[in-house]
């Protein structure tokens, strides 16, 4: 199979927060079309790496480069790294009190069109747009005249970040731990919602601590991230390993790539 | 704060002069009810900053201030003029300009809504049985003022198990500088009946004027009612009244109030749920800006068993304002399964806006749920990482917050042409799109 071109790479990237160093040097690098699954105990800065990349501003880098589409994403504001196609499922989704899930996501949707040149669409025509993207993953609309994640439940909020992916079509999607609290129908939804937004224009990079969701999803690419750094990378076979024998042994100053 | 007395003896004089002239044809009982006010005000003085209603507001502004009592307008304003002040095209309006009835701008419907002056002589027994029987002037000196000086103001009178279907209008614009009006307003939903009001304070310019108003409503038994207050007096104006509802048994009564205006601005709503079964939600938004001052101070009473209460304010303060909220709830002994709720959420804009919020919880019953929660602060920056993240821009996500704080209380207002006509004037003082 073609590889196809680079569209984002990470190279020796050392991100702080609060004072502490919680990325030690990470590198990784991802082509168009591929899904890269990210693995690794609690606290070893999975989310933080997400949270890097989007844009968050509490996370200092302290080193390394991040290049998107062959810029330097870490000049750009998080908006900005919106515009460009990037896209960030948070683990945590945030409640936004009086806005309307679906004047959100008009508002969203409307950003990135402005910065293509296309036309705002107008609240009949998102209505339209928005009906066949909630058929297509399978969500009926009862939680697009609330307020955006307010009194949703976890799984709602997570189903909810899918359905902003679906709307918002980014070149990069980054999910984190998306299938965490989801049952197994509502898991099979995600998967199936990201499958059938996988193309050979859009990569993926799945933060997850369980294998199941990667039987739906297969990835490309399965690395191990252990106290800020990957310590280990392989294909869809190694997250069975790690499924079978957690990460210690992963841990004892065992470096393979 | 020095309370000059000076002022106190003026508005006393002020009143005698008064009920000697123009309000001497008053029926006895309605004198009798006057004198009573001016003796309380004359007892109580204006209220000072060391007494617990009073901590967060100085009323020296007024209280130093000389208002006259405002004359009817030498010029009375057209339906033009007024036209931006209406939040509803058509159903039954009152209009009053510096407190004095213009019928000419109005559409009363029968006697059912109607001027208070007019059925005072009309329908002097259902007035004489409601009037000052609900708001209390004992320790409040503003509303006994309101009281001394009762002479006009609407009336909404609908009769059981009728329903008036179109919203009602109350418009109360000033026109005038330097003086005083004192609005006050009746409404009686009997028995199973069912209405929606909006009353409106507005100002034709930016005067400095003193509104004194007090309405008083009386929900009966099954009564629904949907109350809505915009205060948008001019921003030097100052603006002090009292809203009080009293409840019947399964009554309903959505009372919501919308601040924008006045350069000091306080506004007493009082609750009382006589009747169990009553269910009330009470939904407030002050939006400040400048120098504003706001303060709501609202006292639900849970007299009687079963019922809900649901208070919901959030303020939006800009510049140097401050808003003050105090929620006071007191659970009678006896009014058991009581459901009680409250929040007052405070959005700071600027470094120099400050807000206070106070929960006074007064409970004496054993089988009741009440909770309360309040908070002060900036916008909430995991909410603004996350619209960024979406590809809104820091500023557009900034008003699309500040927005979203004024949108969850209108969200709430059931009457939509209303509701629509608020969200706009929000969205025009937010500038969002
Ligand atoms: N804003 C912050 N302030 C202080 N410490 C932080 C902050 N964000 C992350 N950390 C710390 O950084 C470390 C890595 O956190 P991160 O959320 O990236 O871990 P994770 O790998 O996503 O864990 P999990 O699997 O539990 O989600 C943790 O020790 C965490 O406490
Ligand atoms: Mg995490």
């Amino acid at each position: 199979m073609k590889k196809g071109n680079v569209l984002l790479a990470v190279k020796g990237l050392r991100v702080a927060v609060a004072g502490n160093e919680i990325l030690k040097g990470v590198d990784v690098t991802i082509r168009d079309g591929e899904v890269h699954a990210i693995m690794g105990p609690n606290g070893s800065g999975k989310s933080t790496l997400a949270q890097v990349l989007a844009g968050h501003p509490a996370y200092t880098v302290l080193a390394g480069t991040v290049t998107y589409q062959g810029k330097n994403v870490l000049d750009m504001k998080p908006e900005e790294r919106a515009r460009a196609g990037v896209f960030l499922a948070f683990q945590y989704p945030v409640e936004i009190r009086g806005i309307t899930n679906s004047y959100f996501l008009r508002s969203a949707l409307n950003a990135l069109r402005r910065e293509r040149g296309e036309a705002e669409l107008d609240p009949i025509d998102f209505l339209q747009f928005l009906e066949q993207k909630l058929k297509a993953i399978g969500l009926d609309d009862s939680m697009m005249n609330r307020p955006v994640n307010e009194g949703f439940s976890g799984g709602e909020k997570k189903r909810n970040e899918i359905l902003q992916l679906a709307v918002l079509e980014p070149r990069l999607a980054i999910l984190d731990e998306t299938d965490s609290g989801l049952d197994i129908d509502a898991l099979k939804t995600v998967a199936q919602a990201v499958n059938q937004l996988r193309n050979p224009e859009r990569a993926f990079l799945i933060v997850t601590h369980y294998q199941r969701l990667l039987n739906y999803i297969t990835p490309d690419v399965v690395h191990v991230l252990a106290d800020g750094r990957i310590v280990k990378s392989g294909g869809p076979e190694l997250a069975q390993e790690l499924e079978a024998r957690g990460y210690d042994w992963l841990r004892d100053g065992v470096m393979v790539s | 704060m020095a309370v000059k007395t000076g002022s106190v003896e003026r508005l006393v004089g002020s009143y005698h002069a008064w009920a000697s002239n123009g309000a001497s044809r008053a029926p006895a009982w309605l004198t009798e009810l006057r004198a009573g006010g001016i003796a309380r005000f004359g007892d109580l003085g204006f209220p000072n900053m060391k007494q617990e209603a009073w901590r967060f507001t100085s009323v020296a502004p007024i209280a130093e201030g000389t208002f006259a009592l405002a004359k009817a307008p030498t010029r009375v304003p057209t339906l033009d003029d007024i036209r931006p002040f209406l939040l509803l095209e058509a159903g039954p309006r009152l209009v009053f300009v510096d407190g004095f009835f213009q019928r000419s701008l109005s559409t009363p419907f029968l006697d059912d809504v109607q001027s208070l002056a007019h059925v005072v002589t009309h329908r002097q027994d259902l007035v004489r049985q409601h009037l000052g029987q609900y708001v209390a002037t004992q320790d409040r000196p503003f509303a006994a003022l309101n009281t001394a000086f009762v002479s006009d103001g609407a009336f909404v009178h609908v009769p059981a198990k009728a329903t008036i279907a179109e919203p009602i209008q109350l418009l109360f614009l000033a026109t005038g500088n330097q003086v005083v009006t004192h609005p006050r307003n009746l409404i009686v939903i009997e028995r199973e009946a069912r209405a929606a009001i909006v009353e409106t304070y507005a100002s034709l310019a930016q005067d400095v004027y003193w509104t004194n108003a007090v309405t008083e409503i009386s929900a009966g038994d099954g009564a629904r009612v949907d109350f809505h207050r915009v205060q948008r007096e001019s921003s030097r104006a100052y603006h002090v009244a009292a809203t009080q509802t009293h409840q019947g048994r399964d009554s309903t009564v959505n009372f919501h109030a919308v601040a924008f205006g006045g350069a000091l601005a306080r506004h007493d709503i009082g609750a009382v749920m006589a009747g169990p079964g009553g269910r009330l939600i009470l939904n407030g938004l002050y939006l400040l800006d400048g120098a504003q001052h706001a303060d709501h101070h609202t006292t639900i009473d849970h007299a009687a068993d079963h019922c809900d209460s649901h208070e919901y304010f959030n303020g939006v303060l800009d510049g140097r304002s401050r808003g003050v909220f105090t929620g006071r709830i007191i659970v009678r002994p006896g009014a058991q399964k009581t459901d009680s709720k409250q929040t007052n959420n405070n959005l700071l804009l600027s470094g120099e806006a400050h807000a206070d919020s106070q929960p006074q919880l007064e409970i004496y019953a054993d089988d009741v749920k009440c909770t309360h929660g309040s908070t002060v602060g900036p916008l909430d920056p995991r909410a603004l990482f996350y619209l960024c993240s979406r590809g809104v821009g820091e500023d557009d996500a900034r008003r699309l917050l500040t927005y979203g704080f004024a949108a969850e209380i209108l969200g709430r207002m059931e009457v939509a042409p209303l509701r629509a006509q608020l969200d706009a004037i929000v969205r025009g003082r937010l500038a969002q799109p």
